[in-house]
């Protein structure tokens, strides 16, 4: 199966580790990715937040390139980006106002025909492929799925899942033979990308969605999105001072935990490159040791 | 909020096209009369626990067309645009989409009202898609830095995150580059509201 | 040749301000055909009456026109003193002078000869007036009421109680609907069952009130005066006539574990049971889907599987065997009383138009109610004896919290309406709840407090003030199970603050919506219902439990939200149409209905096919010996209502709309 891969800005520094599984997992269920030549940044939310033309027509450039591709779908692993060229696709099709304004800009001749899908979504596609690779037995684990708040929301946009009950990622967390945990910060937000501009407002968010998912008898949070990730991995310092949770939570991708069950060496999906170790969830299914160690936990 | 002469010119059918109502209403198709201040916003909202005019609050000033007061809430720049007010508002309104145009009105009319912060990282973020078409970790943090005057938060992480490869010394400029920068500009040139 | 008498009205100054009155007057006058021309301030009052009748008996006129407001507001009265004066009501026409011209148009001159055009109109069409006569037709005095709710019970009665037979059909194998269900009712606090009981009684020994209980209507034939409407009856599997509702079946049977529909599944009934113990009539009912022995016979198992009840019957009343049967019943006038049911937040809705609930957990979450429910713990005949207990573990819960406006007022849900009685019913919860456990706390999510009855808002205040139920405004935004307990998160837009509450019990007022199958029994009757299922009245404002279709009337929740003295009240309006309808023995009808030429009708049968009201029947028109000649259309005059499609449909030009017939309209044409 081929689609179209928009990695987007943080899958190639901060979080290389979601496409260094990503694609090592894609490699084993058949799944081609294509990156989008010449790809340029959706705009995230700093387009948004300032000039609504502008969010719209950089993510079209980038459904236009991949038109030109003759991709009819894109994966956009990020959640944000996900969002963002969704919306992009969304109001092409039902704002005529903003359409007339991106064509007069871009040019005619795209069509808008390039689909947009998450992870989440072509991930469930595969659960049969997953669950006839899993080869650790990862029954045990259990884990949160954190969806965000961008993944499945608002519906119009995604038209998948369910916006407040949602259960993809569930069931391909089940097809890896882990165990999904019901709690009840799935969907709330992290502080998106806060991080740098009001970071005591990600360690405020991020705990409560610590303490959910600890209560809820998770082990593990497995994410879709490179700043859940951050924010909950690399801010996690800053909530365990607070307290409250107990001990330090790893924070996996969805990829590697899908590459985990499937028998991937864990370098090769980045678990090395976590701030909150991943090796107590490694010893637990006797996987070699994640090289080099950085243990900078609590 | 008597101090505001504004609030007595919503009733009558001559609102002035300048009105902040109107603005928001062309830019973004959506009427703010649909609200029916349920507050069901506010309620789902994350950042409502730090917000000194709530979500739904927000959408009040508007209704009333209180142009000063709502474009000096510093609320509008809290904004996560984690779309739960827009996928559980019973109206199908908006209110991400309306706080959106109210910032982007904002940056141009009362750039003085933009937080220093929050400025400073649109700022730098965006000059980076300018610069290279892609944005680079060290290149956003350091003008982030820069703008915002944070010189020292998160520096000791820095030697951390080179350990674990996350930061990319050494930006690439796409091929399109041209055209991503005639895209600004352009973008630049129609920007609503007027 | 006609003599035609012109009447123009200058309406005082709504008409003669823009049209020249006089004038006109004087012009139609010197038409031919035309005998008198008057004009007159007020042709509607008295005096200008008067002058048509004197003109009418004076010049021998054979028409009069009288050009003035539109025929919706005076036809009848200028008509009834035509026929006052001795001539032919049909012979009177008017012309629209007012809302056709002057209330329209600002140029005099110009108005002035559009009103002497319109004059002219009529008179020309005036001239191929035929003299028609009032059409009688016979009426069946008996009603059908269908629906034994309170309303329906009400329309019964009343019905009754005016010398007139009724047939009430349930489909419940019980009367009383969802008030038999309610704890105590607003603004009184009555006990509803004590309320509700003695009147299902008086229902049940009425001689005049049929009542077929566990029956639906199958089919409905026939038109106002004259329905035949075949009926359902479900088969109960025990024998009417020789149950004595002993109950002894119900103790015995030993599928105990069926959660049960009059306690909304929060108590559990057997598979042979009577709803509740003062059910009209008291006769039991055997549930198929989880009766062991139906289920055996379902699997194709020869032997019998259990037959408890059988066994234990004294009177031998049960009976594996009993079919639905089937009985037709002839009646004058239908009254509609089906009630509603609850909207419910659950991710399947039965409307493709309705979402559910996902934020507050698509029902899933335990102690999360209705107001159904929770009328049924706090009913003393209920599942728990009347203590407020959690459906989870039977504690007693000492945080309830009630969300108003769930599904209601929600166009993203799907329902823009609000359901009216939740503000009422939820402020008696909370009195119910301060008087059963004294420390307990309510709290109240509310938009808006809709108290607009008599006695209503003060019963709301009394909630505030005397049982301190906290009422916040705003709505909640989600809510999921905490450990034990049910977080809220909610908002106070008074203050301008979140609110989180952990809460033990949580009940939503949930939207009343039409009945499930009201689509299908609406079209049986040929009632219009809008996209939410309710069905409309004739008119909003002034024929309120009238329908579209004449002898079809509606009483209570089926034609919007409503509570109980509203639905009595509209109960006991249709009983006063009824026998309205029925005080007569005959029905009058206007006579502008079709007809059809039997020698030039060809059998074509086109306008039966497009006929909206199925006003067509077929006609064997037969020679002195009894040989068939041809079958030509007939015109059914208590169906007809006049529409003309027939008219314009047929192709040989029999078919004719008396008072618009080709002729006439042409001549009217043809004027201008």
């Amino acid at each position: 199966m081929k689609v179209g891969y928009f990695p987007g800005c943080s899958l190639h520094a901060t979080a290389r580790e979601f496409d260094e599984s990503l694609r090592a997992v894609a490699a084993v269920l058949d799944i081609d990715l294509e990156e989008v030549q010449d790809w340029a940044c959706c705009g995230a939310s700093s387009a948004h937040a300032t000039s609504h033309v502008l969010s719209v027509a950089l993510p079209t450039r980038t459904l236009a390139l991949a038109e030109k591709q003759k991709l009819d779908r894109v994966l956009a692993p990020c959640a944000a980006c996900y969002n963002r060229l969704a919306t992009a696709r969304y109001a092409l099709n039902h704002d005529k106002k903003t359409a007339a304004q991106v064509q007069s800009i871009l040019g005619e001749g795209f069509n808008n025909s390039v689909g947009v899908v998450s992870i989440a979504q072509l991930l469930s596609e595969a659960t049969a492929e997953i669950r006839r690779q899993a080869k650790v037995p990862l029954s045990g684990w259990k884990v949160a799925c954190y969806y965000g708040c961008l993944l499945v929301r608002p519906p119009e946009v995604c038209g998948f899942d369910d916006a407040e009950v949602p259960s993809s990622l569930e069931s391909i967390v089940s097809a890896t033979g882990a165990t999904p945990v019901k709690w009840d910060m799935s969907l709330e937000c992290c502080g998106g990308g806060f991080s740098l501009s009001r970071t005591a407002s990600v360690v405020r968010l991020g705990r409560l969605i610590l303490q959910s998912a600890r209560n809820a008898g998770a082990q593990v949070i497995v994410v879709a999105c490179p700043m859940c990730h951050s924010n909950l991995d690399f801010r996690q310092k800053a909530m365990l001072e607070r307290g409250g949770f107990g001990d330090a939570m790893p924070i996996l991708f969805l990829s590697q935990l899908v590459g985990l069950s499937i028998g991937l060496d864990p370098i090769r999906l980045g678990l090395h490159r976590h701030f909150v170790s991943t090796q107590p969830l490694l010893d637990r299914i006797g996987a070699a040791k994640s090289q080099p160690e950085h243990r900078e936990q609590a | 909020m008597s101090a505001d002469s504004s609030a007595t010119q919503t009733a009558g059918p001559a609102v002035p096209s300048a009105s902040l109502l109107s603005q928001v209403r062309n830019a973004t198709g959506l009427d703010p009369a649909r609200c029916y201040q349920c507050g069901k916003c506010s309620a789902g909202c994350p950042m409502a626990a730090e917000m000194d005019v709530k979500t739904h609050e927000i959408i009040r000033l508007l209704q009333l067309d209180l142009r000063d007061r709502l474009l000096a809430a510093e609320s509008i720049w809290m904004c996560l645009t984690c779309e739960t007010c827009t996928t559980r508002c019973p109206n199908g309104f908006d209110p991400a989409v309306v706080i959106d145009a109210l910032r982007e009105i904002t940056l141009r009319e009362r750039p003085d009202r933009v937080p220093r912060n929050i400025g400073a990282f649109h700022s730098a973020f965006l000059r980076q898609i300018r610069t290279h078409g892609r944005v680079f970790e060290v290149g956003l943090v350091a003008s982030y830095k820069l703008r915002s005057g944070a010189l020292l938060a998160d520096v000791g992480a820095m030697p951390a995150m080179l350990a674990r490869g996350k930061l990319a010394l050494a930006p690439r400029r796409i091929e399109g580059i041209g055209e991503v920068r005639r895209i600004f500009d352009e973008c630049a040139k129609r920007e609503e509201p007027r | 040749m006609s003599r035609i008498g012109v009447f123009i009205c200058h309406c005082g100054e709504n008409i003669d301000r823009t049209v020249d009155c006089s004038r006109v007057a004087q012009t139609l006058g010197e038409l031919p055909g035309v005998a008198h021309s008057v004009d007159y301030k007020y042709m509607c009052s008295d005096p200008g009456q008067a002058l048509i009748k004197q003109a009418i008996q004076e010049k021998h006129l054979d028409g009069v026109v009288v050009g003035a407001c539109s025929p919706h507001m005076h036809e009848k009265t200028f008509r009834k003193a035509a026929a006052g004066a001795g001539l032919n009501p049909f012979l009177c026409e008017m012309a629209n002078l007012r809302e056709h011209c002057s209330w329209i148009h600002e140029d005099r001159e110009r108005a002035t000869r559009k009103a002497v055009d319109l004059g002219r109109f009529i008179v020309e069409k005036i001239k191929f007036n035929r003299p028609l006569s009032t059409i009688f037709i016979p009426v069946e005095r008996r009603a059908l009421v269908i629906g034994g709710g309170i309303a329906g019970i009400q329309a019964a009665l009343d019905i009754a109680d005016g010398g007139r037979e009724v047939i009430l059909v349930e489909k419940e194998p019980s009367i009383g609907g969802h008030m038999s269900q309610l704890s105590e009712t607003f603004p009184t606090l009555d006990c509803s069952q004590c309320i509700l009981t003695p009147r299902m009684v008086e229902v049940a020994q009425n001689p005049r009130i049929k009542l077929l209980a566990y029956s639906e209507v199958e089919s409905v034939e026939g038109y106002i005066g004259n329905f035949q409407v075949k009926i359902r009856r479900k088969a109960r599997y025990v024998d009417e006539t020789k149950c004595n509702g002993c109950g002894e079946c119900q103790t015995n049977c030993p599928n105990k574990k069926i959660p049960g529909e009059f306690d909304q599944g929060l108590g559990m009934r057997t598979a042979i049971y009577v709803p509740f113990p003062q059910a009209v009539p008291n006769i039991p009912v055997i549930d198929r889907a989880n009766c062991a022995l139906f289920r055996g016979r379902a699997k194709g198992v020869k032997k019998v599987v259990c037959n408890k009840c059988a066994e234990v019957c004294g009177r031998k009343a049960v009976d594996f065997d009993q079919q639905d049967t089937f009985v037709t019943e002839n009646v004058g006038a239908i009254v509609v009383a089906t009630g509603y049911q609850l909207y419910s937040i659950g991710k399947k809705q039965d409307s493709e138009m309705l979402r559910g609930y996902g934020e507050y957990g698509y029902g899933a979450i335990p102690d999360v109610i209705d107001g159904l429910q929770f009328e049924r713990l706090a009913s003393a005949s209920g599942p728990t004896g009347g203590k407020i207990l959690r459906p989870s573990d039977h504690k007693e819960p000492r945080t309830i919290v009630f969300l108003q406006c769930i599904g209601s007022r929600d166009p993203a849900k799907g329902i823009e309406y609000c359901s009216k009685i939740c503000c009422m019913y939820v402020a008696k919860h909370t009195m119910l709840f301060h008087h059963k456990v004294h420390d307990g706390k309510a709290i109240v999510f509310y938009m808006d407090i809709r108290a607009g009855g008599k006695g209503y808002d003060e019963f709301v205040r009394r909630a505030i003030e005397e049982s301190h139920a906290l009422y916040l405004r705003g709505r909640v935004s989600r809510m999921y199970r905490n450990g034990d307990t049910i977080r809220v998160h909610g908002v106070d837009t008074l203050s301008g603050e979140p609110v989180v509450i952990d809460a033990d019990m949580v009940v939503l007022a949930t939207a009343m919506r039409a009945q499930p199958g009201i689509a299908a029994l609406a079209q049986k009757l040929s009632v219009s219902y809008d996209q939410h299922g309710f069905l409309n009245e004739a008119h909003p404002k002034l024929r309120p439990v009238e329908t579209n279709t004449a002898g079809v009337f509606v009483a209570g929740a089926c034609q919007a939200p409503r509570d109980i003295p509203d639905s009595v009240a509209m109960a006991s309006a249709t009983a006063s149409k009824v026998l309205g309808l029925f005080s007569k023995e005959l029905l009058e009808r206007e006579p502008l209905i079709a007809r059809v030429d039997r020698l030039t009708c060809t059998g074509c049968f086109h306008c039966e096919r497009v006929c909206p009201y199925g006003a067509v029947e077929r006609l064997p028109l037969k020679d002195g010996k009894g040989r068939l000649i041809k079958i030509v259309a007939e015109v059914n005059q208590g169906v007809c209502q006049g529409c003309g499609t027939c008219q314009a449909t047929c192709p040989s030009k029999s078919a004719e709309l008396e008072g618009f017939t080709d002729e006439q309209i042409y001549a009217a044409v043809n004027a201008l």
